[in-house]
C-alpha cells in the first residue's frame, strides 16, 4: 500500500497497464512529455517512448477516430480528452463508431480495449466549459460502458478493469478530486469489476445514491442526517452504463426510500433513469417519492456556482423530505 | 526548438498574396480510350494473371450492379448502390495492394471487395440481410465487411473511416507489420471535419496510410463546384505536408501505378499519401436517387464514352491476353450465376432473435438479457405479428 492522490493512482494504473501489455498506448492533447494538463500521464513517455505515449494535434474527433482505428487493429488505446466539456467534437466518432463497431460488423471487428479518459465535473471555478458532467449523453448509447470513480483506490481498479474490458469505456475522472482525494492504494495490479455498484455504508431508513465527486457531498449530508437520527444506506453507483439496478433495488426494498444526487442538470440526467427503474421494481416498497438532487437546468455557472450545485445542504433537505413524507 | 512555428520562414518586404490556385496538380493518364498508351507513358508491370483478374473483377462488379439494381427495382432488396464508371478506381487500387493491407472503404468500393475475394454468396447474404450475412443482418445493403480479407465493415456516416484509417495504420506500424491501410472516401466526404482530423494526424504521427479520394463529381446531387473551390482535393495533401497524386480514375493502369507508388512510399517511409482519382459517377447516388433532377442526359452520355472497362479491354486484346469473343458468354454466364445466387440468398432465414442483443457488448449486459426475455414473451402472445421470429424463439 502507498498513499496516493487520484492523479497518482491513475498514473500508476496507466504505468502498470503499459508495462503489462505492449498494446496499451496513451495519447491526447499535451499528454506526451508534459504528462497532460493535469499530469495524469506524467513520465509515461520517458518510460515507454514517444511511440506509445504522445501528443496529438488539437482535434478531439481526430483523437477519437484514431483511437477507434487503433483499437480495431487490436491495440488498446487510452485516449485522453482534455476536458469532458470538449468531448463533443468527438461525439460522432464515439456514438456512431466506437459504440457500434462490434454490433454493426456482426463481431467481425470490435474496439474493445479502447478507453476514453476525461476529467469532468465542477468545483474548480471552471465555468460552463470546464465543469460539465456529460455522462447521461453517453448512457443513452448502447455499446459504451461509462465509469466514474470516487477516490484513488477506485480510480486505479476501475481504470485497469476498463483497459482490460472487451468493450469500449468512457472513464470520467472527477477533476475536483485529482489532488484533493487521497488514500491508501495497493501498488500492485488489481481490477474492480465494471457494472457493479458498491454499498459504502449500511443503513435502514433511506438509500442515498451518487457517484464520482458527489460521493463526498452526500457523505456530508448523511452525517448531518444521522445526527437527526436518520439511518442512511449509501451507494456509489460507479458504473453508469451498464448500471447495477439490482444493488440499488435491494437497498430500496430495505429502506423504502431513495435520494439520488448528481452534478449534471436535472432534466434528462441519469437520476431520471434510475428513478424510473426503481419505481417499477420497488413500487410497493416505496414509502415516499424518489428525490433527485441535481444541478439546475442551466449551463454550469461561474460566480454563482455555490448556489447552483447539488450540495450537501440540498441533499440533507432531500433526505429529510424523503423520510418525513 | 529552433523553429517554434514549424513553418518555412522566408521574408519578403512587399505585401503579396499567394494565389488560391497557385498549386495545380496534374492528372496521371496512361491508357487512352482506344486502348493505346499515351505518348511517353508506360504500362505498369503487370502479369497476365493479375491483369485478367483485374478485368474479371471489373466485369463482375458491373454485372452485379446491373443485376442488383434490377433486384431493388423489383422490390427484392431494399436498397442498392452502384459503382458504374468507377470500377477502375477501386479495382485498380486494390490490385496494387498486399492481401493483408487493410481496406477502409466508404460504400461504393465493391470492386476492391470483390478483388479481395468476397464471394458472390457473401455479397448476396449481406444484400438480403439473412442469417448467413457476416454482419448478422444489421446494416442496410452494401455495408459489407470481412475480417478474413481485411475489409473493414462499412459505416454509413461519411468520413468517419478517415481518422480511423490513420489510427489503424499507426497500429500496423507499431506492431512492425509491413502493411498499409487504404482509406476510400468521396470528394463530398472530404468536406467533413474527420477528413482534416484524419489527414493531419496521419501526417503528424507518420502513419502508413493511403487516402484514396474518389472525386466522382457529385455528392448525391451536389456537384463538386458547390462542394469546394480550388484545385480539387489533391492539393490539400500538400497543406498537411503529405505526398499527393492525381490520377484518371477511369484509367486502371494509371490507378494501379499510382497506388503501387503510394504503397511503396507509405511502407518505406511510414508516411501517408493522398491519391485523388477523377472518374464520373455514371449511376445514381443510390437506388433512392434520381439524377435526372440535377444533371443532363447529355452530360452523362459524354462521360459514358469514358468507360473504364472498354478501354482496358481494348488494351488486353491488343496484348493478346483477351480475345474479342470471350466477353458475351462470360457476361451471360455471370448473369445466370448471380441470379441463381440471389434466389438462394433470398430464401435463407433472417438472423435469429438472439442477434437483436448480441454484439452490442462482448457479452449481453443484464438489462439487455431482460429486455430480450420480455420481448420473447410478448412475441409468444402475438406470434402472427412477428412471423420472422415467432416460430423459432428457442
Amino acid at each position: 500500500m502507498a498513499k496516493m492522490n487520484m492523479l497518482q493512482a491513475i498514473n500508476n494504473a496507466l504505468d502498470l497497464a503499459m508495462a503489462k501489455d505492449d498494446s496499451v498506448v496513451c495519447f491526447g492533447e499535451d499528454v506526451g512529455h508534459f504528462g497532460g494538463v493535469f499530469r495524469a500521464t506524467s513520465k509515461l513517455q520517458e518510460k515507454y517512448g514517444k511511440a506509445r505515449c504522445f501528443n496529438t494535434p488539437l482535434t478531439e474527433q481526430g483523437i477519437a477516430g484514431f483511437a477507434n482505428g487503433m483499437a480495431a487493429q487490436g491495440m488498446k488505446p487510452v485516449a485522453e480528452i482534455q476536458f469532458a466539456d470538449y468531448i463533443f467534437p468527438a461525439f460522432d466518432q464515439i456514438v456512431n463508431e466506437t459504440a457500434k463497431f462490434r454490433y454493426r460488423s456482426g463481431n467481425e471487428f470490435n474496439v474493445g480495449g479502447l478507453v476514453f479518459r476525461t476529467p469532468y465535473g465542477g468545483g474548480i471555478a471552471g465555468g460552463h466549459y470546464h465543469s460539465q458532467s456529460p455522462e447521461a449523453y453517453f448512457a443513452h448509447t448502447p455499446g459504451l460502458k461509462v465509469v466514474i470513480p470516487r477516490d484513488p483506490y477506485q480510480a486505479k481498479g476501475l481504470l485497469l478493469a476498463s483497459i482490460a474490458s472487451q468493450d469500449p469505456v468512457i472513464f470520467f475522472e472527477p477533476k475536483k478530486l485529482y489532488r484533493a482525494s487521497t488514500g491508501e492504494v495497493p501498488e500492485e495490479y488489481y481490477e474492480i469489476e465494471l457494472g457493479k455498484a458498491e454499498v459504502t455504508q449500511q443503513g435502514k431508513d433511506v438509500t442515498v445514491l451518487a457517484w464520482g465527486a458527489q460521493m463526498e457531498i452526500v457523505q456530508k449530508a448523511v452525517e448531518m442526517a444521522e445526527k437527526d437520527g436518520i439511518s442512511c444506506e449509501v451507494i456509489d453507483l460507479r458504473s453508469i452504463l451498464p448500471w447495477d439496478a439490482d444493488t440499488v433495488a435491494a437497498s430500496v426494498k430495505k429502506t423504502g426510500r431513495l435520494v439520488i444526487n448528481h452534478e449534471a442538470p436535472l432534466t434528462g440526467g441519469f437520476a431520471g433513469e434510475i428513478a424510473a427503474t426503481i419505481q417499477q421494481t420497488c413500487f410497493l416498497y416505496l414509502e415516499s417519492p424518489i428525490e433527485r438532487v441535481c444541478g439546475m437546468d442551466t449551463p454550469y455557472p461561474l460566480a454563482l456556482e455555490k448556489e447552483y450545485v447539488a450540495d450537501h445542504l440540498k441533499t440533507y433537505e432531500a433526505i429529510k423530505r424523503s423520510v418525513n413524507f | 526548438m529552433t523553429n517554434p512555428n514549424n513553418a518555412t520562414i522566408t521574408s519578403v518586404h512587399t505585401a503579396e498574396f499567394t494565389a488560391g490556385d497557385a498549386l495545380k496538380i496534374p492528372t496521371l493518364r496512361i491508357l487512352r480510350d482506344d486502348g493505346s498508351l499515351y505518348e511517353g507513358a508506360s504500362a505498369p508491370e503487370l502479369d497476365k494473371v493479375t491483369a485478367l483478374k483485374m478485368y474479371d473483377t471489373m466485369v463482375f462488379t458491373r454485372v452485379l450492379d446491373e443485376r442488383m439494381l434490377a433486384a431493388q427495382r423489383q422490390g427484392r432488396i431494399s436498397f442498392y448502390m452502384q459503382c458504374l464508371g468507377e470500377e477502375a478506381a477501386t479495382v485498380g487500387s486494390a490490385a496494387a495492394l498486399d492481401d493483408k493491407d487493410m481496406i477502409m472503404a466508404q460504400y461504393r468500393e465493391q470492386g476492391a471487395l470483390r478483388y479481395r475475394g468476397f464471394t458472390l454468396e457473401q455479397f448476396m447474404n449481406q444484400l438480403f440481410s439473412n442469417e448467413k450475412d457476416l454482419g448478422k443482418g444489421r446494416q442496410m445493403p452494401v455495408h459489407y465487411g470481412s475480417k478474413d480479407i481485411y475489409y473493414m465493415t462499412i459505416s454509413s456516416p461519411l468520413g468517419t473511416q478517415i481518422p480511423q484509417a490513420s489510427g489503424y495504420a499507426y497500429a500496423q506500424k507499431l506492431r512492425g507489420l509491413k502493411n498499409t491501410t487504404i482509406c476510400y472516401f468521396g470528394e463530398g466526404a472530404a468536406s467533413e471535419g474527420d477528413f482534416h482530423a484524419g489527414l493531419n494526424m496521419a501526417a503528424v504521427h507518420k502513419a502508413p496510410v493511403i487516402f484514396f479520394c474518389r472525386n466522382n463529381g457529385y455528392a448525391i446531387s451536389t456537384p463538386a463546384n458547390e462542394q469546394f473551390v480550388g484545385d480539387g482535393i489533391a492539393c490539400r495533401a500538400v497543406g498537411y505536408g503529405m505526398k499527393s497524386l492525381r490520377v484518371d480514375g477511369a484509367d486502371i493502369l494509371a490507378v494501379y501505378k499510382a497506388t503501387q507508388m503510394a504503397r511503396q512510399h507509405a511502407i518505406e517511409h511510414n508516411e501517408p499519401v493522398l491519391i485523388e482519382s477523377m472518374a464520373y459517377r455514371l449511376g445514381a447516388h443510390s437506388s433512392s436517387d434520381d439524377p435526372s433532377g440535377y444533371r443532363s442526359k447529355e452530360e452523362e452520355e459524354k462521360w459514358r464514352q469514358n468507360d473504364p472497362i472498354s478501354r482496358y479491354r481494348l488494351w488486353l486484346i491488343e496484348k493478346g491476353w483477351l480475345n474479342d469473343s470471350d466477353d458475351k458468354a462470360t457476361i451471360e454466364a455471370l448473369r445466370t450465376e448471380i441470379l441463381d445466387a440471389l434466389k438462394v440468398a433470398e430464401k435463407v432465414a433472417k438472423p435469429g432473435i438472439e442477434h437483436l442483443i448480441s454484439d452490442v457488448y462482448a457479452e449481453p449486459i443484464p438489462a439487455l438479457q431482460q429486455q430480450l426475455d420480455e420481448l420473447k414473451a410478448h412475441i409468444r402472445k402475438y406470434p402472427d405479428a412477428y412471423p420472422v421470429t415467432a416460430g423459432r424463439l428457442d
